[in-house]
């Protein structure tokens, strides 16, 4: 803990954050191992959407009754937005339901890799920042594109590690590491692409505050299980970046003292 | 009157948004609206006219990654 920006609490837009593990609800096999995989997972904050209720269900209201029993923080999400319009209307419908001014923003600019839109995310960005809205940007590890968020009001950065649901892990470590060293004070949480807990435990060996991930937990064969080692690893990684590593080398340097050792002739 | 209601086309008696919330079964569930891209909150709902061809988002809390 050389530095007291990381003797602080995790904490975004004024809210300390215990956990550094922020975790989505969708893809999970049942209600019942969605919530078990949250309480095992510690996290403190769910992404959550908004979306047409489908038939007569009212899966919507049992679903929310779920999250709120839990006593979870909620960032709701523009997914699948594709215009600023969408995403900012999606926005405005989140904050009086889900009564947070918390938006995860999404702007999707293409369907292959779902990468966002940057262009469309920081003019969107801008709007709502400008109405109240503490934003959660998705955005890429471009660097220009951040400076350009934080210019339109976000005060945190989510930039992906890999397409959304795709599991990759840290696509280009190089671009995240230049994010955290460029800008050293702003929460950056990793959203997206992350597959395993290593692939969690680099990002935060870098730096990074915090992970979101949603698909390696919820597609995982017992989701509950990977929670729980999702929350380790955050929990490692970060006690790991604490502790400054140690340099690499080249070349090997025995571990065990040489003086002593049998066999060999002293000088 | 026809509008679109989720993206289904519906024949409502409805004149408000307010109205069509009744009439569409929504009034005590938690729903966000929209009428034509465009937000409107809860309570502007009886004041907000349904017209022939408009197209309304009634959306609820679901899951998210």
């Amino acid at each position: 803990m050389s530095e007291d920006k990381d003797a602080r609490p995790f904490a975004v837009y004024g809210t300390t954050l215990v956990s550094r593990l922020f975790i989505g609800t969708a893809q999970y096999p049942s209600p019942s191992v969605l919530s078990d995989a949250l309480c095992a997972s510690g996290a403190e904050v769910v992404t959550v959407s908004l979306r047409r209720e489908s038939g007569a269900s009212r899966a919507g209201e049992h679903f929310w009754t779920l999250i709120r029993e839990q006593g979870l923080r909620v960032l709701p999400n523009t997914a699948g937005c594709r215009t600023v319009k969408e995403a900012v209307t999606t926005a405005q419908m989140a904050r009086e339901v889900f009564e947070t001014s918390w938006i995860k923003l999404e702007v999707i600019g293409e369907d292959d890799t779902l990468q966002p839109d940057v262009f469309g995310l920081v003019e969107a960005a801008g709007i709502l920042s400008r109405e109240g809205f503490q934003v959660f940007p998705y955005t890429t590890d471009d660097l220009v594109v951040a400076e350009k968020l934080l210019a339109a009001g976000c005060e945190v950065l989510m930039p992906w590690a890999a397409p959304i649901g795709s599991g990759r892990g840290l696509n280009n470590p190089y671009a995240l590491r230049s994010l955290r060293g460029h800008f050293p004070d702003i929460p950056l949480i990793v959203d997206a692409g992350i597959g395993t807990p290593s692939h969690a435990v680099a990002a935060m060996e870098m730096g990074y505050d915090a992970i979101l991930l949603n698909t390696a937990i919820a597609k995982a064969g017992d989701p509950v299980a990977m929670a729980r080692a999702f929350a380790l690893g955050v929990e490692a990684g970060r006690l790991a970046y604490l502790s400054q590593p140690m340099e690499p080398r080249d070349m090997a340097a025995p571990s065990t003292p040489m003086s002593g050792l049998a066999f060999r002739d002293t000088a | 009157m026809l509008i679109r209601v989720n993206g289904k086309e519906l024949d409502v008696a409805a004149v408000t948004l307010e109205s069509l919330l009744r009439e569409l079964d929504y009034t005590e569930a938690m729903v966000a609206t929209a009428v034509n891209q465009t937000f409107v909150r809860r309570d502007q709902r009886s004041a907000t006219p349904l017209r022939t061809g408009d197209q309304v988002e009634i959306l609820v809390p679901r899951q998210g990654g």
